[in-house]
């Protein structure tokens, strides 16, 4: 009887554990509008191959003195400025120098970007005193296969940089000197050589590859063949990441799904849209667009959300850090796209950490913050209501 | 009598001849219980169970460890998986009654990795003073030492003793130790200069300052990787009614500060604290094991504040024995509830830009089942639910699932 007793009590036991379904045991996913993380909807089975190897190769893979690692860099990987894909804290925030007005290159050495921190024996490179720099925090790295896929028709379609249509508003693209292995494609509108930068605070970058090579390279002290100069020592050296490896974390940027709006449903949500729009916030964070033909069939012929016209904007003295890049004047600033703003927490250790270098602790802070071409809509901002000043940060941590 | 046989259990100290084996005749337990009341965590590496042939001095003995896991994080799980994390087999000798020579080499995951974790020879002068020379487990809390599965209720080892801390860490080197029994106190030490760690610890895959990078060099057992010996001693003290306390320093400088006559960094120090226990309730018969280690580390100011300079962590096991019967025709079948807490912390600080606090934290809660056929033998079944949390303290990593194993010396 006793055998019998304890018997009943392991297969109990075992049949407990197994009654629970694996599903059940493993914990919940998170909403997948909760997260920034993941691929976009309808990519083909070789397509998620290459999303996954760029996944491992961006969040996972570190690099230490032996793979390549420095001398000087910011950080060991891509993850570790763009923390599950979102925005970047302050401890990982770069520093930018070398140019403090337009098209004009000074010749700095370390420039364009402070590698503040040091492999084991090395030293740090130093800012040089009395030069302007821009201090900026890694941006969130989701729905950029999107904004890639636009056409230079599409963004110049917003531009206005005589501000004709008199609107106080007045876009400009940044012209930047592409580097050797940027591979033009059709939509392209160059000018004196020149193309449209779309990528970072300033569009400096004019593609993915672009961004990511000099990301390798100027973050991370690794070089390739894209960029096979060391930052430490400005010589060739052999490359630290194969092509491969690049063009997989290039595939990982362009195929990262878009960030989805919660509650968008919700009334305060709906005034706070409606808010964003009569303050004529939208002028210069577009909230719709839609792509054209692409080279990867799920990017193609998509309309999505990123509030964002990808033009420079005068942000006003406030935002003039005396530095700059490409075509850029030193207080215009690329219109940060708005998508998965509310997700910010999520990836900066649970505070905001907004504007170009994280300076702005909350979505109001950022939004008195605005000077320039957007004083205007700050300054109704002002005199709105506590109950529509809500609804609009509702709506903003919606996004 | 009662607490001594948990103490058995637990230990997995064997105190019977093995009926089961092929033509056992040949074989013959060299171990007796009388051992068992006067053994510390110090003498884990010998309080196992050995065989020998005949009048060979040779003995042999191992483990294995077996075992299923369905474990998913945030909704996303790899599905069943079925793993042999070690297969472990000892060889010694006793060439002279004082002289002894004890290895034993692990395979891990089927032979993925090979590692001979302890080979030594240890010769006996008197109770206190005995000298060991060869490959050591550096006696840095209880675990290091004391980590063979059949004596563990968990499928998994205390992730503080294994990610933060280095077990099995073992390297080459000599030293002495003793311990002298008076009454019902005992008192034992340790300790060893060895070869140590490496820059690997802050510079490795794992983006953090992480001890068990130093256990990818397979070097240390070629040389030192800068010359300067790692110093690892252990006091314990055990009280029979109460049961044993063990404090430990492992520290060294860790870092290639020069190579062939020239300086290439300062020299950069790492110490390593740790605090073990184990006890047994007299009412319950609970027993509670447990340790917690401090480890600090230079890290270069321009290196990045991903690298703690300062971590912490530990566990504490809880084990319940509630039925002790003759099952399925195991006489002295033992079937356990157990639970263990653990905490680990590889960057204690805060950010010099914000002033908030670093994370690059986790902490597990791990209940679960444990029936023991015999002492040398446990089958196991556990659920871990644990939390982890980036550097920047994000919201974090869920991770829950089942663990069935089975883990028994042969």
């Amino acid at each position: 009887m006793k055998e019998l007793n304890v018997y009943t009590l392991i297969l109990f036991t075992v049949g407990f554990f197994f009654m629970i379904s694996c599903e059940g045991i493993v914990p919940e996913a998170p909403d997948e509008e909760d997260l920034l993380d993941g691929p976009i909807a309808g990519l083909s089975y070789e397509e998620q191959d290459q999303f996954l190897k760029g996944d491992i190769a961006f969040n996972d893979d570190i690099f230490t003195p032996k793979t390549g690692l420095g001398p000087t860099f910011v950080a060991a990987s891509c993850g570790s400025c763009h923390p599950g894909d979102g925005k970047g804290h302050p401890s990982t925030t770069l520093i930018r120098f070398g140019q403090t007005e337009p098209n004009i290159t000074l010749n700095l050495k370390g420039a364009p970007q402070l590698q503040n921190r040091a492999i084991p024996g090395y030293q740090p490179e130093q800012l040089p005193e009395g030069i302007p720099s821009m201090k900026m925090t890694p941006p969130a790295v989701t729905g950029l296969g999107l904004l890639a896929a636009l056409t230079d028709e599409q963004i110049l379609g917003n531009a206005d940089p005589n501000d004709e249509d008199g609107d106080g508003i007045s876009g400009v693209p940044n012209y930047v000197t592409p580097p050797d292995y940027f591979i033009p494609e059709d939509h392209h509108q160059p000018e004196n050589g020149k193309y449209i930068g779309r990528f970072g605070k300033k569009a400096s970058a004019v593609n993915l590859l672009h961004q990511t090579a000099t990301a390798y390279n100027q973050d991370i002290g690794i070089t390739s063949t894209f960029e096979p100069k060391d930052v430490y020592s400005n010589l060739t050296i052999d490359p630290e990441v194969s092509d491969q490896v690049v063009r997989d974390v290039v595939f990982y940027l362009k195929t990262l799904k878009a960030p989805l709006q919660r509650k968008q449903n919700d009334p305060d949500i709906l005034r706070g849209k409606e808010v964003f729009n009569i303050l004529r916030c939208s002028s210069c964070h577009i909230p719709t667009w839609s792509t054209l033909e692409s080279d990867i069939d799920a990017l193609s012929n998509k309309t999505f959300y990123p509030y964002t016209d990808l033009l420079l904007h005068d942000m006003g003295p406030g935002l003039d850090d005396g530095a700059t890049e490409g075509s850029a004047e030193t207080y215009e600033w690329r219109t940060s796209p708005l998508w998965g703003l509310g997700l910010s927490p999520d990836s900066q250790g649970g505070k905001y950490f907004l504007m170009h270098d994280g300076r702005a602790q909350s979505i109001e802070e950022a939004i008195l913050m605005h000077g320039g071409e957007a004083q205007n809509s700050r300054d109704q901002f002002q005199s709105l209501s506590s109950v529509e000043k809500e609804a609009l940060i509702k709506f903003l941590e919606s996004l | 009598m009662k607490k001594n046989l948990l103490l058995f259990l637990i230990f997995a100290q064997t105190t019977v001849t093995v009926n089961a084996q092929v033509d056992s005749s040949l074989f013959k337990d060299t171990r007796n219980d009388t051992l068992s009341a006067e053994a510390m965590n110090m003498d884990a590496v010998y309080e196992r169970p050995f065989f020998h042939a005949g009048t060979s001095p040779v003995s042999v003995g191992g483990y294995i460890e077996a075992g299923y896991q369905y474990i998913g994080e945030d909704g996303i799980t790899e599905g069943h998986t079925f793993r042999i994390p070690r297969f472990t087999l000892f060889v010694g000798s006793s060439l002279h009654p004082r002289i002894k020579f004890l290895s034993e080499t692990e395979f891990e995951e089927g032979g993925k990795e090979i590692a001979i974790e302890f080979a030594a020879l240890d010769i006996n002068f008197s109770h206190m003073l005995n000298l060991r020379g060869g490959i050591i487990m550096n006696p840095i809390g209880a675990f290091n030492q004391n980590h063979d599965g059949p004596k563990w209720e968990f499928v998994d080892r205390p992730i503080a003793m294994t990610k933060m801390l280095p077990a099995t860490w073992s390297n080459v080197g000599f030293g002495l130790y003793g311990k002298q029994f008076v009454n019902d106190w005992g008192f034992g030490y340790e300790i060893y200069l060895t070869n140590g760690f490496d820059n690997s610890i802050i510079a490795n895959g794992e983006n953090r300052t992480f001890l068990p990078a130093a256990k990818e060099n397979a070097e240390r057992f070629e040389e030192s990787s800068n010359g300067q010996p790692l110093i690892t001693g252990k006091l314990a003290v055990k009280n029979h009614n109460i049961g044993e306390i063990g404090l430990s320093y492992m520290g060294e400088i860790y870092n290639a500060f020069e190579d062939d006559g020239l300086i290439l960094d300062e020299k950069r120090r790492l110490d390593v604290f740790a605090i073990d226990f184990n006890t047994s309730l007299e009412k319950t018969s609970t027993y509670l094991t447990g340790e917690w280690a401090w480890v600090m580390v230079d890290v270069p100011e321009t290196y990045g504040q991903q690298f703690g300079e300062r971590q912490q962590g530990g566990f504490l096991d809880i084990v319940q024995p509630v039925l002790r019967s003759t099952i399925a025709g195991f006489n002295n079948a033992v079937l356990n509830l157990a639970c263990r807490l653990e905490y680990v912390d590889w960057n204690v600080g805060t950010f010099r830009e914000t002033g908030a606090n670093i994370s690059d934290d986790l902490w597990a809660i791990v209940p679960g089942v444990s029936f023991r056929p015999s002492a040398q033998t446990v089958l196991r079944l556990n659920y871990r639910y644990m939390h982890q949390q980036d550097i920047l303290g994000n919201p974090p990593a869920k991770i829950a699932g089942i663990q069935i194993g089975i883990s028994s010396y042969f």
